[in-house]
């Protein structure tokens, strides 16, 4: 009887930290296609609303990118923080506080205003973020207090904050008695890139930001220094790395960048302040990191694929009666498939005659 | 009035178990020196688990046994990928939370509206007709009895037993546990399946007893409450259970606040247990050494044994 061993190589494989992802991707679709059949549905209907819809004409090539344009700038600040060992799971927290940053300026703005009221609306999206992330910092800093749990727990702070706002002081007066806001003034609506699609600058910023966090990452002594305390938190001590700084530098840009995607989100797509504004990218960006292998180009791809899984739940709500909750579903299966898959990286799987050898 | 503070201990017994049993099983783990940040997932799996098997089988024992059953279910994948394939604990622990909120809300949408038979009176006799205590201590479910029993249990079992002080070796140092000939893996893979038995039952406890309901996401971030739980007590387990009653009560001040009138938003309530949470939390760790002389050594870190 043959048996199936693990043998770990002497260096990681190059080969398989790309490789993993895609089986990953594979093993997800495996089980998807499992699960369809499952709960009685044509599996290639399912697939086709996932990976066929989501891409079959431009209007929804564009949607795929609103979607994913938060997810990819979650999901930037997201690896820097990975990468720096530092924690950060409340992202969803900060994207929250920046939506309702950028909704204080909105509301402010009347019919006359000019466009330029749209600078204020992210930059103060950007700021409520900061501000949000800088409290997990400070408790981890001054405090020694875990981020993990801190900066979760300031993601249901965050939901009862921006519950209180809509409910309360924000609330439109004459939106019959909703809880939500009253629609924002065009003039705060994010640009639009092209006419007949909901793509907005937004997008434009996110790649701005691939570019600017492989820089930092590849090209600068901080962003070397910051990925040092992360690998190799002795090493870093003895090299003069301030820790202290990359868990600040960390959580600020992570923080500013949840912020921003909230301040983009809330004056873009959904123009007004809603207790739906928490759709769960925060926490799906933790996917998109990963999945993106915290490289700033794969986390472009990985948007996309989590964005199509967002989309694709949504069709198979409209379109086969599913629920919408699949995309959770989904998104799980394929952070689990990936540390699975992962582990081809360093190990790889050997037959062995037992009998044979020790 | 007297009364009305009888029904707020009373309750907070009732909240704090759910915490206290999550929270013992995680410092369970921790104890071996895993971190599962998946109790959120397991405990929702748990809790739709359980809570369908009461609708379909009308038996508690079977939902309780179905949440059981989902939350070991659940560790066992989590103990696999990090104790044998060593990915890292804090993002296969993510992964666990993030599935089970979604597969919970997927396989919960039949459950929704779903009814299950009216909750039986767990009155003691004689006990639950003293005045004051029998209604604050003495109408509870057994497993709020029992929680306080386990507890006493797991003292007596980490601290007085041999295989209490093997899992706290395995927890501590396992290159010499290892050494000493214990199977480590194995030690810690029983100590994460007894962990995620323990937030199983905490789940369906919750959609069973507490509120018999399901709803998406109800356990509300009681996972990562009870995660803070063991960090808390500085992993005692008698800590535990008093960190998890303490906050048990803080969930329940913000109804009894709102029932004597306190002029606060209703949401401002709400934040209170996770305000408290950060609170205690800086409170506890402020101090690195009582951290680092109280922690697990190897909590977290992953064991390869040398071939």
């Amino acid at each position: 009887m043959p048996k199936l061993k693990l043998e770990a190589r002497s260096q990681p494989s190059q080969m398989w930290s790309y490789a993993s992802p895609l089986l990953a991707l594979a093993c997800t679709v495996a089980i998807g296609v499992l699960l369809f059949a499952l709960l009685g549905k044509d599996p290639v209907k399912g697939l086709q609303v996932f990976f066929w819809e989501p891409v079959k004409t431009g209007y929804a090539v564009g949607e795929l990118v609103v979607k994913a344009t938060p997810l990819l700038l979650i999901a930037l600040g997201l690896a820097v923080s990975f990468r720096s060992n530092v924690w950060n799971i409340g992202a969803e927290g900060q994207y929250i506080l920046g939506a309702i940053g950028a909704s204080g300026v909105a509301l402010m703005a009347n019919p006359a205003t000019g466009s330029w009221i749209v600078v204020p609306v992210l930059l103060a999206g950007v700021l409520a973020g900061l501000f949000w992330a800088g409290l997990t910092a400070f408790l981890r800093d001054r405090f020694n207090a875990n981020e993990i749990l801190v900066s979760l727990m300031l993601v249901y702070v965050a939901v009862q904050v921006l519950n209180f706002m809509v409910f309360g002081p924000w609330k439109d007066p004459h939106g019959y008695n909703f809880p939500q806001t009253k629609t924002f003034e065009v003039v705060t609506r994010i640009p639009r890139l092209f006419a007949g699609s909901r793509v907005s600058i937004g997008i434009i910023f996110a790649l701005v930001g691939v570019v600017l966090v492989w820089v930092f990452f590849f090209r600068t002594r901080s962003g070397f220094a910051q990925q040092v305390g992360g690998l190799a938190p002795a090493a870093s001590r003895y090299a003069g790395f301030s820790s202290r700084r990359a868990l600040w530098t960390a959580l600020l840009i992570s923080g500013g960048l949840a912020g921003l995607a909230g301040a983009l989100e809330v004056a873009g797509p959904i123009g007004q302040l809603t207790p739906y504004v928490p759709a769960g990218y925060g926490f799906a960006a933790i996917i998109v990191a990963y999945v993106g292998r915290l490289h700033p180009v794969g986390m472009v791809f990985s948007a996309l694929l989590m964005s199509m899984f967002y989309i694709g739940g949504e069709l198979a709500q409209s379109r086969l009666g599913l629920p919408k909750s699949l995309t959770g579903v989904f998104q799980g299966l394929l952070l689990f498939s990936l540390l699975a898959c992962d582990m081809l990286v360093n190990y790889r799987l050997r037959w062995i005659a037992l009998g044979v050898g020790k | 009035m007297m009364d009305s503070y009888a029904l707020l201990i009373a309750a907070t017994l009732n909240a704090g178990t759910v915490l206290a049993i999550a929270s013992l099983g995680l410092l369970i783990n921790e104890k071996a020196g895993i971190v599962n940040l998946g109790a959120e997932g397991m405990m929702l799996c748990a809790a739709i688990a359980g809570f369908a098997a009461v609708v379909h089988t009308g038996s508690d024992t079977m939902g309780f046994l179905a949440g059981i059953a989902a939350g070991a279910f659940m560790a066992a994948i989590f103990g696999g990928l990090v104790i044998w394939l060593n990915t890292n604990q804090y993002a296969t622990g993510l992964a666990l939370t993030l599935f089970g909120s979604g597969f919970s809300a997927f396989a919960g949408i039949a459950y929704v509206q779903a009814q299950i038979p009216e909750r039986p009176n767990f009155a003691l006799p004689y006990l639950s007709d003293i005045p004051l205590v029998g209604p604050a201590l003495f109408r509870q479910h057994p497993l709020v009895y029992l929680t306080v029993a386990f507890a006493l249990v797991l003292i007596w079992f980490l601290y007085r037993t041999r295989s209490g002080l093997i899992l706290r070796s395995v927890g501590e140092s396992p290159e010499s546990a290892h050494a000493l000939g214990y199977a480590v893996r194995w030690i810690r893979m029983g100590a994460v399946v007894m962990g995620g038995a323990l937030c199983g039952l905490a789940g369906a406890y919750l959609s069973i007893i507490y509120t018999p309901l399901w709803v998406e996401g109800m356990v509300a971030g009681k996972g990562w409450i009870a995660l803070a739980l063991t960090t808390f007590a500085t992993w005692r387990p008698a800590r535990v259970l008093l960190g998890a009653y303490l906050f048990g009560g803080v969930t329940m001040l913000q109804f009894h606040l709102q029932g004597v009138g306190v002029e606060l938003p209703s949401q401002v309530l709400s934040m209170l247990p996770y305000l408290a949470t950060i609170f205690v939390l800086a409170l506890i760790s402020r101090n690195p050494r009582w951290i680092r002389i109280n922690i697990p050594a190897a909590m977290g870190k992953p064991f390869h044994p040398g071939s």
